[in-house]
């Protein structure tokens, strides 16, 4: 990501769902209309001018293939935007170890924020670093 | 495990509620069970994993399929044999002993059973997607329903299912399979449905009136005169054999999903899948849920079976999923200690110098599913043996109906799908059930044409092109049945 990468355009949704699963949730979360689909099973797309990172589809993807990323949270951070099933949660400020896709450790993150969703899915943020926020899809809580 | 670590007392999805502790007996044990609790699940969690020994061999054998389906269960309560406790809710005061031989009648005098009838114009057997669908139709189009289960809950396997489920709104997107039977369960209070529930159907005989032979709660005797049947009896989940394959600890995954998921009861702590289709995914993640290490899921395909989304969801978290892998046998006298897995060569046989041994305590078997057709040909459908759909089924037109008038099929009875396909399939047999019955024929047309529409729509994806092929053959082979 360049330095030039307007603020707006740094904020986005990673769409992992490729398999024209029939299913549309997606759609309906958007506020902004920027998640469409040509029909129920064809896989979606995402207008990334449209969108702003804000995570409501992340909560509401049955497939948990939903993740934000916004590229410019500080200096030398990212924050990642995770869906989150699993106990125990993690409280903010707590150093947790960052998974990839994988379930590889790739470093430390920290939690910003815990969304917690009325269906379960909670929306877990961490702060970590800029060079691994894309690969980012998990973490593990440090016993 | 203690009788602390097998009940789950924290879990992110599910609140189990464990309300009005009672005791029973186990031979010379006194047993504490939960209100709602079946047998099967109380014994678990009071440690007990060998419920019976096999009559020959006299081999352990514990719980499987915990759906009633399977006959590793088998036990004496009461003094009445062959009762599967897997399914029938534990009573205070109850005595309930291991069983070694095929059991006798003594508890149960046939004369004394007492014999009650039920009149309805369409009976629904069972209660899952497909069957709530189908009464709630049917009803709507006022026809006098009464459902029928085998189970103490309704809502089939939907109660299990803690993952959101896919589709759209009508589908019910996004809900966990819990909150969709409770929303249709809510439904069905609102019409007037006989709920005959804990009752197996035993008996099917077609007729001007049809008669199913209902058992109730093992103990009574119902006979249900209907105008139509609708049998939605889903499936039952396939068994792998490899050496030791009937100990206990080895369960179908979808056992595993209703012991943790319905019961909160962990039926192992270190398990390994078999099987990575959607049901061993699923189940696989539910377990890390549940608390349970999953210390890897094997496939025997060179691919992963299910949805990528699924995989992910447990690679990430750390779990291996080995493609062309499968096991060897399990290790273990009266309960599984271990499993020896390999890699399999183009031909699936193991690789002897790939053999591995894993420290698990539980072994799950995810390898498909197979119709429950049973009522259906003994009621005399024409079936054929459809691999693309799991196994027997029984032919139907495309309202759902078999070869044998007024009988209807729906959801995985008719063919292995998913719950959305059934709940589909389940409003066509519903409203063509009630349409045969001169109800509302116009609503019913409507209500039938909708959701072939969006059957058409959700079967575009390529994986359910195998399952879509099949069912359009069995239609035209009804059809050609017919004309005969």
């Amino acid at each position: 990501m360049s330095k030039k990468t307007p603020a707006s355009l740094a904020s986005f949704a990673l769409i992992e769902c490729t398999e024209r699963i029939p299913c549309d949730p997606c759609v309906r979360a958007c506020p902004r209309g920027a998640i469409t689909k040509k029909s129920v099973t064809s896989p979606p797309e995402l207008d990334s001018k449209k969108c702003t990172g804000c995570g409501q589809c992340i909560a509401l993807c049955p497939g948990l293939a939903i993740f934000v990323v916004k590229a410019n949270y500080s200096k030398d951070q990212a924050l990642v935007m995770l869906p989150y099933e699993m106990l125990p949660l993690p409280s903010v400020g707590e150093k947790v170890q960052i998974l990839d896709i994988n379930g590889n450790a790739v470093g430390e993150g920290r939690v910003v924020n815990v969304r917690k969703d009325r269906n379960f899915t909670n929306i877990v943020s961490l702060s970590v670093r800029k060079d691994v926020a894309q690969s980012i899809r998990s973490f593990r809580v440090i016993k | 495990m203690s009788e602390l670590e097998i009940r789950i007392r924290n879990h992110p999805v599910v609140k189990f509620e464990k309300n009005d502790p009672f005791t029973f007996r186990f031979e010379g044990q006194e047993i504490i069970a939960y209100r709602g609790e079946t047998i099967g699940a109380a014994l678990h969690a009071a440690g007990i994993t060998t419920l019976g020994e096999s009559r020959i061999r006299h081999r352990p054998q514990g719980l499987f399929c915990m759906i009633g389906d399977c006959s590793s269960c088998l036990m004496k309560v009461d003094r009445t044999s062959n009762i599967r406790v897997c399914t029938t809710l534990a009573k205070p005061g109850i005595f309930v002993e291991r069983q070694s031989d095929q059991g006798e009648l003594g508890g149960m005098d046939m004369h004394e059973i007492e014999h009650d009838k039920i009149e309805a114009e369409v009976a629904v057997v069972g209660t899952g997607p497909a069957g709530l669908k189908s009464a709630l139709c049917a009803a709507d189009l006022g026809a006098e329903v009464a459902v029928v289960d085998q189970n103490p809950l309704l809502g089939g396997q939907l109660i299990k299912q803690t993952h959101k489920f896919f589709g759209d709104e009508e589908l019910y997107a996004g809900s966990r399979g819990p909150e969709i039977a409770k929303m249709l369960d809510t439904e069905l209070r609102k019409r007037r449905v006989t709920r005959v529930i804990q009752s197996r159907v035993i008996g099917s005989f077609p007729g001007k009136k049809h008669v199913l032979g209902v058992l109730m709660e093992n103990s009574r005797f119902i006979e249900l005169q209907t105008d139509r049947v609708v049998v939605a009896t889903g499936a039952s989940e396939n068994m792998l054999s490899f050496p030791n394959w009937d100990l206990p600890g080895v369960f179908a995954a979808g056992g595993v999903q209703t012991m943790m998921n319905v019961y909160g009861v962990r039926p192992g702590n270190r398990a390994l899948m078999i099987g990575s289709g959607n049901v061993g995914l699923i189940v696989a993640y539910q377990m890390l849920q549940a608390g349970i290490e999953v210390e890897m899921i094997l496939e025997a395909a060179p691919r992963v079976g299910g949805y990528e989304v699924h995989a992910a969801k447990l690679r990430r978290l750390g779990v291996p999923i080995l493609t062309s892998h499968s096991i060897v046998r399990a290790v273990g006298r009266d309960h599984v200690q271990g499993a020896i897995v390999a890699r399999l060569d183009e031909k699936s046989r193991p690789i002897f110098q790939t053999e591995k041994h894993l420290d698990v305590d539980l072994i799950c078997i995810a390898v498909g599913m197979s119709p429950c057709s049973e009522l259906l040909l003994q009621s005399g459908c024409e079936s054929r043996f459809m691999s693309e759909l799991g196994g027997h089924v029984a032919l139907y037109d495309e309202n759902m109906e078999t070869s044998v008038k007024g009988i209807y099929v729906a959801g995985d009875a008719a063919g292995i799908e998913e719950a959305s396909s059934a709940m589909m399939e389940g409003e066509i047999a519903g409203a063509s059930a009630a349409s045969s019955l001169g109800l509302e024929t116009e609503d019913a047309e409507k209500r039938i044409l909708k959701a072939r529409n969006k059957l058409v729509q959700i079967r575009k994806g390529p994986f359910s092109r195998k399952a879509k092929d099949a069912k359009e053959r069995i239609f035209r082979m009804s059809k050609e049945i017919r004309e005969r």
